[in-house]
C-alpha cells in the first residue's frame, strides 16, 4: 500500500512538473522565426488562396523570385469567407505580437485600426526609396495618406466599385437599348421598372455587403463625388435632404431586386445576370473574371458601364501590403514591398488577377479589353474611396453601416430611422 | 497533520494539472472576460494599450440591453429556443413512442432518425440554405418550389428572411438534426421502465392513457429534463447553423452569439465581452438549477 502511494505521488509530481515545463517552453517559440544566419525569408499573409486571386499571387511571387532570388517566399494565405477568416486570424496574431512579415489589407481607412493600435509602420520612406510617389496618381497617394502625411501601405492593384454589369440579350428582349448611357438614376429606374413589369428581375443583389456596395454607388450618383467624399470627412450632412433623396432612390432600387438576396454572395448574384435571370448587377470589376471564366465576351454577352450618374468618377478600392511593427524579417518584407510597388510586379500581378495596376506607367496594351477601359478611367476620372471595401471608413463604422443597411432592407426600420442610424454610424 | 497530507496529497497532486488548467483556461478566462466587459475598451488602440481604457462598470450592459438591436437579438434567441425545444421534444418523443412498440426493422429506423446528428451544422446549413430559398412564384426554388409542385402554393413564404419570425425557419434544420438524439434519450427511458410495471397497471385495470399518465410519464421525467437541458443550452449557444444559413450581418437572423462575433471583428472587445457574459448568465440560469437538483438527488 505504502509503495503504491509513493508511486502515485511520484507520478503526480512528474506530471505537474512536466506541464509546468511545457507551459514555460511555450512562450518563446514565435520569436526566432527567420533569425537564423543569412537564409532570409518573408511570410506574406493574404486571403488570396483560390481562383484569379491565387493566379495573381503566383505571378507576383514569380516576379519576386526574379528580383530577390536570395529571399525565400513563405505563403501565409488563409482561405475562407472572402477574407474574413484571414482577418480573424490576423487580428489574433497581431494581438499576440506574432505578426507576419507583411500582410494584405484594403488600402485606406480600413488600416486606421492597425495604425491606432501601433501595429503597422509608416512606409513613406519606402515611397521615396522606391520612387513610388510619382508613379502613383496624386489623387491616390492623397487618399492613402493619413492626416499627418504618413503612408502605411503600398497598393498592389486597383479595383473599381461603381460598375454595373448587364445582360444585353435580356435587355433587347424587353426593348431596352443595351448601349444606353444613363445620365442619372431616374433614367435607369425607368428602365428597371419596365423590366419589372415584364416579369424579369431587373437588378440582382446579394447579401448585406453587396447591398452596402449598391448603397455607396447610389450615394455617389446622387451626391456627386464631392458630396460623397464629404460624407466621410464630415462636410456633407448625413441628416440632410440630399441624403434622404439618395436613400429614397436606394429604397426604390432595392424594390427591384431578387427576394433571395440575403442568402447569396456576389458570385451567385452576378451569376443571375450571366444566366439571364436578371438584367443588371452592380458589382466591383472583379466580377469580370466571373464572366470571362464562362467564356462570355464583353460587348456581346455582357456589358460593363459606370453606374448611372457616376460616369467620370472612379470609386476605387485597393489591396495593399503593410510593414507590421515587430515583423520578424523586416528586410524580407521591404524586398516584398519593393516588388509589389515595381512596374514589373504590378503588371504581372494584375494581368493574372484582372484588376489594374496602381502605377500610371503600365502599358495598357498588356491588358484585357475591360482592364484597358478601367486603366483609362483611373487615369482621367475623379477618384473617390469605396465604403463597402474599407477605403472610406474604419471597420467599426462599416460594420455599423452594414447593420443599419440590413435592418432597413429587411424591413425592420423605415427610411428616417435608417438615415438616423447611418448618421450615428458615421459619427462613430 | 502529516498523515492527513499523506492521505490528501497524492490525489490532489494528480488532480492538480487539470485543476490548474481548468482554473486558468475556464474560470480565469471567464474572469478576464468579465473584467473586459466592465471597461470602455471599444477600439483597436485601446485593445493594444496604445490608449488608456477606463472602468465604466455596467454601462456596456445597460447600453446593450437598452438598444433596440440587441433586444431584437434576444427576442430571436427566445423564439429560436422555444421552437427548437418544442420541436425536438415532440418529434423525439413521438418517434421513441412509435419505436417502443415492437416494430420490424427498428434498428434501421433508429439509425435513420439518429443519423442527421452526425452531420455538422455547417454542412447541413449549406443544404438548408438552398432548401429555404426565399424566392417565390416564378423564381422559386427549394421548399417553395416543392410546395408549388404539390399544389400548395399558398404555403410559399420567405423563410428566414422574415424580419420577425425568420429565425424560426432556422430552427427547422436544428429540429431535423437533433430530434433523433432526443428520440434516443426517450427510447432509453422507455426501455428502462420494467415491464412488470406496465403489466401491473394493466392488471389493475388502468386504461392506456392512465398507464401513460401515471406510470410511464413520471418515470420518463428525468429523461425529459435531461433532454430539455441539453437541447436548451445548445440552442442558447446557437451560432454555426445561423452563420451557415444566413450571414453575420443579416439583421433578421441576429442572435447574441452573432452580435458577439460582429463586435469582436469591429475591435469592440468590451461589448463583445459583455455579450459573452450575458450569454453565460442565460445559460447558467438553465444549467445551474439542474446541476443543483442532480447533486441533491445523488446525495439522497
Amino acid at each position: 500500500m505504502r509503495v503504491n502511494r509513493r508511486m502515485t505521488a511520484t507520478v503526480a509530481t512528474a506530471a505537474v512538473l512536466g506541464l509546468t515545463l511545457a507551459a514555460c517552453g511555450g512562450g518563446d517559440t514565435g520569436g526566432d522565426n527567420g533569425a537564423e544566419g543569412g537564409g532570409e525569408q518573408v511570410e506574406v499573409f493574404t486571403w488570396w488562396a483560390a481562383g484569379s486571386e491565387k493566379a495573381g499571387l503566383d505571378a507576383l511571387v514569380g516576379e519576386f523570385e526574379k528580383q530577390h532570388p536570395d529571399i525565400e517566399f513563405v505563403n501565409g494565405a488563409v482561405a475562407g469567407g472572402a477574407g474574413s477568416a484571414a482577418k480573424d486570424l490576423l487580428q489574433t496574431r497581431l494581438q499576440a505580437q506574432d505578426p507576419p512579415d507583411t500582410f494584405q489589407a484594403h488600402a485606406g481607412m480600413e488600416l486606421q485600426d492597425y495604425i491606432d493600435a501601433a501595429q503597422i509602420e509608416d512606409v513613406s520612406d519606402l515611397y521615396d526609396e522606391f520612387g513610388l510617389t510619382d508613379a502613383f496618381p496624386a489623387d491616390l497617394v492623397d487618399r492613402l495618406s493619413s492626416d499627418d502625411g504618413a503612408i502605411y501601405s503600398i497598393p498592389s492593384n486597383i479595383h473599381r466599385a461603381n460598375v454595373v454589369w448587364a445582360n444585353p440579350t435580356v435587355l433587347e428582349e424587353n426593348d431596352i437599348d443595351p448601349e444606353a448611357e444613363y445620365a442619372d438614376l431616374d433614367a435607369w429606374i425607368a428602365d428597371l421598372d419596365k423590366l419589372d413589369k415584364a416579369g424579369v428581375t431587373p437588378l440582382s443583389v446579394g447579401t448585406t455587403w453587396t447591398q452596402v456596395h449598391l448603397l455607396e454607388t447610389v450615394l455617389l450618383a446622387d451626391l456627386g463625388p464631392e458630396g460623397y467624399t464629404g460624407l466621410w470627412d464630415g462636410s456633407t450632412d448625413w441628416e440632410g435632404p440630399e441624403v434622404t433623396a439618395a436613400l429614397e432612390d436606394f429604397e426604390t432600387l432595392m424594390g427591384y431586386t431578387n427576394d433571395d438576396r440575403d442568402g447569396l454572395d456576389w458570385p451567385e448574384a452576378t451569376q443571375l445576370v450571366i444566366d439571364g435571370s436578371a438584367a443588371f448587377n452592380v458589382m466591383g470589376d472583379w466580377a469580370v473574371a466571373a464572366f470571362e471564366e464562362q467564356d462570355k465576351e464583353l460587348g456581346t454577352d455582357f456589358t460593363a458601364a459606370p453606374v448611372a450618374g457616376t460616369d467620370g468618377t472612379f470609386d476605387f478600392l485597393a489591396d495593399s501590403f503593410t510593414l507590421p511593427v515587430g515583423a520578424p524579417d523586416p528586410e524580407g518584407a521591404k524586398a516584398w514591398l519593393e516588388t509589389v510597388g515595381s512596374l514589373e510586379g504590378q503588371v504581372a500581378f494584375n494581368k493574372a488577377k484582372g484588376s489594374i495596376p496602381a502605377r500610371t506607367d503600365a502599358d495598357p496594351a498588356d491588358f484585357s479589353e475591360y482592364q484597358q477601359t478601367a486603366i483609362d478611367s483611373f487615369a482621367n476620372d475623379t477618384i473617390v474611396s469605396s465604403l463597402a471595401h474599407g477605403a472610406a471608413t474604419p471597420v467599426a463604422t462599416l460594420n455599423a453601416i452594414s447593420d443599419a443597411t440590413s435592418k432597413f432592407t429587411t424591413g425592420a426600420s423605415d427610411l428616417a430611422g435608417f438615415q438616423g442610424e447611418l448618421a450615428a454610424a458615421a459619427q462613430g | 497533520m502529516l498523515k492527513k497530507l499523506r492521505r490528501v496529497g497524492p490525489p490532489l497532486l494528480l488532480l492538480a494539472p487539470s485543476l490548474i488548467l481548468v482554473g486558468v483556461f475556464v474560470y480565469g478566462l471567464i474572469v478576464a472576460n468579465f473584467t473586459t466587459s466592465l471597461t470602455d475598451n471599444h477600439t483597436a488602440a485601446q485593445a493594444t494599450e496604445q490608449e488608456p481604457s477606463a472602468m465604466v462598470w455596467f454601462t456596456n450592459y445597460f447600453d446593450l440591453l437598452a438598444s433596440e438591436d440587441f433586444q431584437h437579438s434576444l427576442m430571436n434567441l427566445v423564439l429560436y429556443t422555444v421552437v427548437f425545444l418544442a420541436g425536438t421534444m415532440v418529434m423525439g418523443f413521438l418517434w421513441a413512442w412509435m419505436l417502443d412498440k415492437p416494430v420490424k426493422g427498428e434498428g434501421i429506423f433508429r439509425s435513420v432518425y439518429l443519423f442527421p446528428m452526425a452531420v455538422s451544422f455547417i454542412a447541413s446549413g449549406v443544404v438548408w440554405r438552398w432548401l429555404l430559398n426565399s424566392n417565390q412564384d416564378e423564381q422559386a426554388s427549394g421548399l417553395n418550389r416543392l410546395f408549388q409542385i404539390v399544389g400548395l402554393d399558398a404555403l410559399q413564404n420567405n423563410w428566414w428572411n422574415n424580419v420577425t419570425f425568420g429565425i424560426i425557419a432556422i430552427a427547422i434544420p436544428a429540429i431535423w438534426q437533433l430530434s433523433g438524439y432526443v428520440m434516443a434519450l426517450f427510447l432509453a427511458g422507455f426501455r428502462g421502465i420494467p415491464h412488470e410495471l406496465r403489466e401491473a397497471a394493466r392488471m389493475d385495470g388502468a386504461s392506456e392513457w392512465k398507464l401513460y399518465r401515471h406510470v410511464l410519464f413520471p418515470q420518463l421525467s428525468p429523461v425529459a429534463l435531461s433532454a430539455l437541458i441539453i437541447i436548451g443550452h445548445m440552442s442558447l449557444k446557437a451560432f454555426d447553423l445561423i452563420m451557415s444559413i444566413s450571414k453575420p450581418a443579416n439583421y433578421q437572423t441576429k442572435v447574441p452569439a452573432v452580435d458577439m462575433f460582429v463586435f469582436k471583428s469591429s475591435f469592440d472587445y468590451a461589448n463583445a465581452a459583455a455579450v459573452g457574459s450575458i450569454l453565460l448568465i442565460i445559460v447558467a440560469l438553465v444549467i445551474v438549477p439542474y446541476l443543483i437538483r442532480t447533486n441533491r438527488e445523488e446525495k439522497r
